[in-house]
């Protein structure tokens, strides 16, 4: 991409070729009204309100890219026709409800409206019968849309889900009349308009997505509304607190929407998650699940005592990665100053994996983030169930799928219905529990540049190809020459006679041939298709940007060292872009920031966790501790930038810092470590207060800062170990892995998120075992058992069975050694 | 009403009335001094109190036992209106006066009821705070919060004036069809409907 210069209005800007004329303008704070385009996502065409005059030509500005030299007249007198036909249009029929609407006070079509100046209205419709739908977690009420196809954009082209779409709303046809009296383009628009409104995929009226409520954040006007926010305040009564997501690792930038809880109650209360969403898409548990905080809670001076003794007697502090930086930087603090021994067993799995990973990269972090991901056109996933561990990587793969004609590959065991129909240009590979090796060596062979790649490896790669002899039969077209009779008029004598005439025509014949092909044994122990190489030649037509995501499964795998040199060597000589998806919220900083141990020693201090004292912002352990969204503070994202986030909710309590000063630490905020973090390697030494937090029109992300990937000098060692073929889980097998919007007990303990605990089955292997739904079994593996009832999952397909570990009672880590998948027997007890 | 309407000043009989211009130099001003002192004005005042009070024609009323009509304008505490067709409440909840109101004094709660609907589950107005501006009746789309023309009220707070209840037309008012309209800012003026222009509709 090359930078081109264009004049808009008379103001000469750069921007990229290729760009969008609107991104171009918007970038530049030029204002082009538009409403049905959302940033990231194809142009849908619908409003037409952007119209622009580009070198005398009218385009819409949404979708035609930008030329160098171009000429941009953002107002001509007709392009202010159509744009006072078009916001008259869209108020016909519209309820005059603003008062009880609510979208009132942040609703495009009432400042639109405004801002065209509508005073009074020249066209008319008879409107149909178009009652309102109860869709679940969402309010549809088509008399309120304007069918901007802003929701079914969003989630086709971000979300993935493609739960809605637009279908008929019968009704009268427009008067001909206008289409000889109304500006151009507005008419198409209204005729276009009049005959849809929006509905399900389905074809029912359940909505069964992945409930992220994305398409009720776009909707501009009341349309679509959060059933949960329905009522309960106007917008303009709420104040926004910007904070980061605190529920996984992608660190979505979010604002809690807080009021007083009633008239009664003058306590702050929650009511409403926002988003930027052109630049940042939350999921189900970012948007709903906010109500975690922990309540009522005021200072307990015994408990604080005991905690303080509880400290003194420690010699271990297991916690958890739902804490902040500055948090895990008091725990180093204080192990520093008692000699503590550090227990995090995730966030140390991940730092393991990221020093076996830097001692051949050459790197101390992976080198991408989502955002390349998001605008690259290949993406490869290895050992994540991508939709739970992260969904915004899940956005990114889908996004680079359908906006930029993408394909992808997607290595997991776990069959999943909601990957496979992101788009049909992505290939699940559903191998076999503990072959993610083969899956590296895979993609090594297949986008390696063998020239620079270790001569032992590619050796080894080598020995997996063989030619064999198949039989193909293939279509080709025959010319075949056929002799017909047809009647035809003899011009001299006017009479019909028959005559011969002869005809060509291409025949398609089938015809076996013997060819000599190349045949990958890599492919056939993961067990792929047999006609995957065609299948990828075809994915890998004009793709020249690659990203590779991995995730959690790899890290705690028995051979996880050499996957993660596997990995590093994948991103070194290959053009994958890398991406690591942390396993918890702050789990990189986790392993940024602290020295931790494998053992613990024999008292030991839980932090939201289970120990011998307990400090917990569950408010189920010894000392109440603040939540996220009851904190100050900074969270390390799996974009590699470290994000502030503050505190929504008052808290009344003791927090970390109250102990860590207790004990000798001296610092009046907990805000006040943030400053400090500078002395690890990659942070940086800002204040808090100064810290960013916004994005620019342009959609540059300006929040906080981005952690440095410092440079580490390697032994230059680059060599792996070879495959073990027999290496892998069969048989009843067991995996470790939350339903979409559950991530920890702090997401259970929200009010919205109503998803069960329990042994989660697809609804497929239900259907073909004698379990059903609600049948309570028990499960058991080598390392322990758990008895708890079946869940019945469709957004899992196939035969493993999936036990969430967001609820700690249910306890299911017990039951693996570490690795996320095992061997377990199943029965109805 | 009709007349006052009009408000061109030439139509109406309206004239200037003629003022001795005031003295400018200070010998002017002395001579006024003269003639106000020594024509003695000031029991000129004094005798149009001694001529009305022999007249007995008193013109101050007699409260509490007579009492002025208040006008239509006038910013009583406040009252909520019910609805002529249903006598349901007429307030929709849209927060229209919480958001105008410059002293921060009126607050209320919704949720969706049964049917779907907004509903208004609490309304407030805290008196104490009020300075009776009549925001929240010229901003008020439904004509339901207005201000009423009661100003007897005796309390040791202002806050006891009134609560919800109270404001709310009772129901046998209402059924005795013997509700009051509004006619202060934010009724409906004369001639409305002639400067709004018309929506056209296919029905």
């Amino acid at each position: 991409m090359s930078n081109v210069s264009i004049n808009i209005d008379g103001k000469e800007i750069v921007t990229q070729e290729g760009e969008f004329i609107l991104n171009a303008a918007r970038a530049n704070d030029i204002f082009i009204p538009a409403i049905c385009y959302l940033t990231r996502c194809s142009p849908t065409l619908a409003c037409r309100i952007c119209l622009v005059e580009a070198d005398g030509k009218q385009v819409y500005a949404c979708n035609a890219k930008a030329k160098d030299g171009m000429n941009i007249t953002t107002t001509t007198e007709n392009i202010e026709k159509e744009r006072r036909a078009i916001m008259e249009v869209y108020d016909v029929n519209h309820p005059l409800q603003c008062g009880v609407c609510d979208q009132s006070g942040e609703c495009e079509l009432q400042n639109y409206t405004l801002e065209i100046g509508v005073d009074s209205q020249s066209y008319t419709v008879a409107d149909v019968d178009r009652a309102s739908h109860d869709w679940g977690h969402l309010h549809y009420d088509p008399g309120l849309c304007i069918v901007c196809e802003r929701c079914v954009t969003a989630c086709k082209d971000m979300i993935g889900d493609n739960s809605l779409t637009t279908i008929a709303r019968g009704g009268d046809p427009l008067n001909l009349e206008y289409k000889e009296s109304m500006p151009k383009d507005s008419y198409a628009m209204w005729n276009k308009l009049n005959k849809s409104v929006i509905g399900l995929t389905n074809g029912t009226d359940v909505l069964d997505c992945t409930s992220c409520g994305e398409c009720a954040a776009v909707c501009p006007v009341g349309a679509l509304v959060n059933t949960q926010f329905m009522y309960k305040s106007n917008s303009w009564e709420l104040k926004s607190i910007p904070a980061t997501c605190g529920h996984c690792s992608a660190g979505c930038q979010i604002s809690y929407d807080v009021k007083h809880t009633s008239v009664h109650n003058p306590d702050e209360k929650i009511y409403r998650v926002m988003n930027e969403w052109n630049y940042v898409s939350l999921c189900g548990a970012g948007r709903y699940g906010f109500d975690y905080e922990n309540r009522d809670v005021v200072k307990d001076e015994v408990a604080f005592a005991a905690a303080v003794e509880a400290f003194k007697k420690a010699d271990t502090i297991k916690f958890t990665s739902t804490i902040t930086n500055e948090e895990a930087y008091i725990l180093e603090k204080l192990k520093d100053k008692f000699g503590y021994k550090l227990v995090n067993e995730e966030a140390r799995s991940f730092q393991t994996f990221l020093s076996d990973y830097s001692s051949v990269s050459g790197t101390t972090l992976y080198g991408s983030d989502l955002k390349t991901a998001m605008n690259s056109n290949f993406i490869v996933s290895i050992g994540t169930a991508i939709k739970t561990d992260n969904p915004n990587a899940r956005y990114a793969l889908n996004n680079s799928l359908t906006t930029n004609k993408g394909a992808a590959l997607y290595f997991h065991p776990v069959v999943d219905p909601i990957i496979a129909g992101l788009s049909k240009n992505i290939v699940c590979v559903n191998h076999k529990p503990l072959q993610e090796e083969i899956a590296l060596y895979l993609v090594l062979d297949l986008f390696a540049d063998k020239s620079k790649l270790p001569t032992d490896i590619v050796d080894y790669l080598a020995s997996f190809h063989s030619t064999k002899t198949v039989t193909v039969t293939e279509s080709i077209k025959e010319k075949v020459v056929t002799i017909v009779k047809e009647m035809k008029v003899n011009e001299e004598t006017g009479e019909e006679e028959e005559i011969e005439v002869e005809k060509t025509k291409m025949v398609p014949k089938k015809v076996s041939k013997e060819v000599e092909v190349d045949d990958n044994r890599l492919l056939s122990m993961l067990g792929m298709a047999d006609n995957f190489m065609e299948t990828f030649t075809k994915l890998m037509k004009k793709k020249d940007s690659f990203s590779m995501i991995v995730g959690p499964d790899l890290y705690n795998h028995p051979n996880s060292k050499n996957i993660a040199r596997l990995v590093a060597l994948v991103e070194k000589y290959s053009a994958f872009e890398l991406i690591m998806i942390p396993t918890l919220t702050n789990t990189l900083g986790v392993a940024m920031i602290n020295e931790l141990s494998e053992t613990a020693g024999s008292y030991a201090v839980g932090y939201n966790t289970a120990a011998d004292f307990v400090l917990s912002g569950l408010g189920d352990g010894d000392l109440d501790m603040p939540a996220i969204n009851q904190q100050e503070g900074t969270l390390t994202s799996i974009n590699k930038r470290v994000n502030p986030t503050n505190a929504a909710l008052p808290y009344g309590g003791y927090t970390l810092n109250d102990i860590a000063n207790a004990l000798g630490l001296n610092a009046q905020n907990t805000i006040d470590y943030t400053v400090k973090l500078g002395s690890i390697n990659g942070f940086k030494a800002d204040n808090f207060d100064d810290l960013p937090d916004y994005y620019t029109n342009a959609g540059e992300e300006i929040r906080g800062y981005k952690l440095e990937s410092l440079s580490k000098t390697t032994s230059g060692d680059e060599s792996v170990s070879k495959i073990d073929e027999a290496f892998m889980l069969e048989g009843s097998i067991i995996y470790l892995a939350n339903p979409v919007r559950q991530f920890t007990d702090f997401t259970k303990n929200t009010t919205n998120l109503d998803e069960k605990s329990g042994v989660y089955m697809s609804a497929e292997s239900l259907e073909d075992s004698d379990f059903s739904a609600g049948d309570s079994v028990s499960v058991k593996t080598e390392c322990g058992e758990l008895t708890a009832a079946i869940v019945s999952d469709n957004k899992i397909a196939g035969n493993i069975t999936v036990l969430p570990t967001f609820d700690s009672k249910l306890n299911s880590g017990a039951l693996v050694n570490g690795y996320r998948f095992a061997n377990a027997s199943i029965q109805k007890v | 009403m009709e007349q006052f309407n009009n408000r061109n000043v030439a139509d109406n009989g309206y004239f200037m009335v003629d003022i001795e211009d005031y003295p400018t130099d200070s010998m002017g001003r002395f001579k006024r001094i003269i003639k106000r002192t020594f024509r003695l004005e000031l029991f000129v005042g004094l005798w149009v109190v001694m001529r009305e009070m022999i007249k007995f024609d008193i013109h101050t009323i007699s409260y509490p036992e007579e009492k002025m009509p208040i006008g239509p304008r006038y910013r009583a505490v406040h009252e909520m209106k019910r609805l002529w067709e249903s006598d349901a409440e007429r307030c929709i909840g849209c927060g229209l006066c919480e958001k105008i109101c410059i002293s921060d004094c009126i607050r209320m709660d919704t949720k969706i009821d049964e049917e779907s609907r907004k509903e208004v589950t609490e309304y407030t107005i805290n008196l104490g705070r009020c300075i009776f501006c009549g925001y929240c009746a010229e901003v008020c789309p439904e004509l339901a919060i207005t201000h009423g023309g009661e100003y007897e009220n005796a309390s040791e707070q202002r806050e006891h004036y009134v609560d919800y209840e109270y404001m709310l037309t009772p129901i046998d008012v209402m059924k005795a069809n013997a509700q009051k309209e509004f006619e202060g800012f934010g009724a409906i003026t004369p001639h409305e409907d002639e400067r709004v222009a018309k929506t056209p509709l296919s029905y």
